[in-house]
């Protein structure tokens, strides 16, 4: 199937919406499906709520809106420099906006200690560090929130758990300053994932790792959502990798939102207003796949 | 083979067996420690007379609960101390070459001292090894080095508060710092007269013997408070070895974790430096002989550094008072003696668990 032609008529009505650079949570498209496609689905379980921020005198992120709900992954797209990472940190406040709120589960994140924040949000930075620490610890690491005092049996039942799931069993004393980079992937995901947050930030997820890596990593994302019914934001550079996994895209340009759409809505034109670039966008298994000309 | 979280646990438990057997032979090396000196008074005696407590009028109580008690404690304390303080500094400055002394502290505490000794004409604490010095009022001397090692922290940390609490922020005022109270304590040097040049020659060279009963109490007083601190914040010290940005995500406030860190670290150096003098290498060396043993896991490092700072400077002062008995060498000498072929050792031959 090759849908270009036929989702013309929906792009206009992105390029109408978006002009000022504001995703509105009740689009004016008249076509129904459209109008499912563009929001969120359901009750958002993280919604950033007018959020701007700048460093210093340099504006990042103007006017930003965007939820997730539960059981979707959402990737963030655009080009080099556009925001997007920023707008990750954001998400868990390690960044906080100067302006607007995030909220998760409708409770406003400023509020929150920087502990009580990582019980709800897991972040996994696009570099990690390798310590000299085995991947059992370093998985271990996730409970940290949650710890107390004394580390409890639930704590030690969690990681084996979701060590054994992402197939790092057999290396948990290997230490992870000795393990390739896929692995290394594979560990920081795993630690986000025993921090049981609601919702998972993953700064380029599949950055530095090969094809097949890349793949992997994916799909366990995809099935962690699936199981533990929460929610991923992910930037992603890699369009083809981002339109396979996720279930809606947010397209950023110039510290602004500039369109939000499902795979349906992505089209050669919105490609080129926001990278810049001619490509065809055609469909393969019901996939679109962006392939520039 | 099952991969399971029992695995983990008796690999772990490796990691705590370690560190028990370093406090058996620190308990070992502290009676060795106490028996032997100018007279040697045999093991069984040491503990006849260490289980009678202290209050004794024979020979061997006076010798032991005055003078070789209090001595072996500071060496443990202080070791320990500086240990801990070099573990801290090098997580919060993420340098390896980081240590009490890395910021600056030990040349403002020279500093001060040699200030105290010009100004108000102090000398040196009494030491079994200065005996030649003259020594007129051993506490001003002591507050001043003090006082001069935490302005230099604060110095450091306000630094700190104006350009972010990066880690080289802190190292590169710190390096600038040290600097200019080395200056200073060379142009001090050259002006002063002989007596006094030896006091404050004298000061620098770290000895154990300084301390009292007294002093060893607010010693250990600063020691372990700060390092209770310190190991209760050891889940975040590894979060930020994952990263910074990690740690933030795991709910660590990087920024005041390293300040706070900074402090603790800085008023365990502070304290020791000013009671005891310059012992250097301690701090720098205990936290990488650990991490080659133990790994960079804090909640194991911690308390092993802790024990390899107890175990040097204890057998670094034993030795010091031994080679070349009676004469007494100062302990600073010996912890750099004994510890770089320990250590050179560890950096061919680490044994990584």
């Amino acid at each position: 199937m090759t849908g270009d032609h036929s989702h013309h008529g929906h792009m206009h009505d992105h390029e109408h919406m978006h002009g000022d650079g504001v995703i509105h949570s009740h689009p004016h498209s008249h076509e129904e499906n459209h109008e499912h496609h563009s929001d969120c689905p359901g009750e958002a379980i993280l919604r950033v709520d007018g959020v701007a921020f700048s460093y210093k005198s340099h504006s990042v992120l103007e006017d930003i809106e965007v939820g997730v709900s539960r059981g979707e992954i959402l990737a963030i797209l655009g080009p080099n420099g556009v925001g997007k990472s920023t707008l990750l940190r954001c998400m868990n406040m390690i960044l906080r906006p100067q302006k607007g709120a995030i909220l998760v589960d409708n409770a406003d994140l400023s509020k929150m200690s920087a502990n009580d924040i990582a019980k709800n949000v897991g972040y996994v930075a696009q570099r990690s560090e390798a310590a000299r620490m085995t991947v059992f610890d370093s998985v271990l690491l996730g409970r940290k929130p949650h710890i107390s005092w004394k580390l409890t049996k639930e704590d030690y039942a969690m990681v084996e758990d979701a060590l054994a799931k992402f197939g790092l069993s057999s290396m948990q004393l290997r230490y992870i300053d000795e393990i390739s980079g896929g692995e290394l992937q594979r560990v920081c995901v795993c630690r986000a994932i025993v921090q049981e947050p609601s919702v998972l930030l993953l700064d380029e997820p599949t950055s530095a790792l090969d094809l097949s890596r890349q793949m992997e990593i994916l799909h366990l994302i995809r099935h962690v959502v699936d199981q533990h019914n929460c929610a991923t934001i992910m930037t992603m550079h890699d369009l083809n990798l981002a339109l396979r996994f996720a279930d809606r895209f947010v397209f950023m340009k110039g510290g602004k939102i500039y369109a939000a759409c499902d795979k349906w809505g992505v089209t050669p034109e919105l490609i080129q207003e926001v990278y810049g670039i001619e490509v065809d966008v055609i469909f393969h298994n019901e996939l679109p796949v962006v392939i520039p000309k | 083979m099952k991969h399971d979280a029992a695995d983990y646990k008796s690999y772990v438990g490796k990691k705590a067996g370690i560190i028990i057997v370093g406090i058996i032979l620190c308990v070992v090396l502290f009676l060795l420690t106490i028996s032997v000196g100018a007279i040697t008074i045999p093991i069984p005696d040491v503990i006849a007379t260490l289980l009678h407590g202290p209050g004794g009028t024979g020979l061997f109580d006076r010798a032991l609960w005055n003078i070789r008690i209090p001595q072996a404690l500071t060496a443990v304390v202080a070791g320990a101390g500086l240990a801990i303080a070099g573990v801290a500094m090098q997580s919060v400055l993420r340098n390896p070459l980081a240590s009490p002394f890395t910021l600056g502290l030990s040349n403002a505490a020279a500093f001060g001292a040699a200030v105290g000794i010009l100004l108000f004409g102090a000398g040196t604490t009494g030491s079994s090894i200065a005996d030649a010095v003259v020594v007129n009022n051993p506490y001003l001397t002591t507050i001043c080095a003090f006082v001069f090692s935490l302005a230099t922290t604060a110095i450091i940390l306000a630094i700190a508060k104006v350009r972010g609490a990066t880690p080289e922020t802190m190292v590169l005022a710190g390096v600038a710092i040290s600097s200019l109270f080395s200056a200073g304590l060379m142009a001090i040097q050259y002006f002063v007269d002989d007596t006094q040049l030896a006091s404050i020659v004298f000061w620098q060279f770290g000895d154990v013997s300084r301390a009292s009963w007294s002093e060893l109490g607010l010693i250990t007083a600063v020691v372990a408070v700060c390092s209770l601190y310190l190991f209760i914040k050891r889940w975040d010290f590894n979060a930020i070895d994952a990263g910074e940005e990690t740690a933030k995500g795991l709910g660590v406030n990087v920024s005041r974790t390293r300040l706070l860190g900074m402090i603790a670290a800085s008023l365990i150096s502070a304290i020791v430096v000013a009671f005891l003098g310059v012992i250097g290498f301690v701090g720098l060396v205990c936290p990488h002989m650990m991490r080659r043993i133990v790994g960079d896991d804090h909640r194991f490092l911690i308390p092993a550094s802790v024990i390899c700072g107890a175990l040097l400077l204890l057998a670094a002062d034993t030795v010091a008072r031994t080679i070349i008995a009676p004469q007494v060498l100062p302990v600073a000498v010996l912890t750099s003696f004994l510890g770089a072929p320990i250590f050179i050792y560890l950096i061919i031959k680490g044994r990584r668990m």
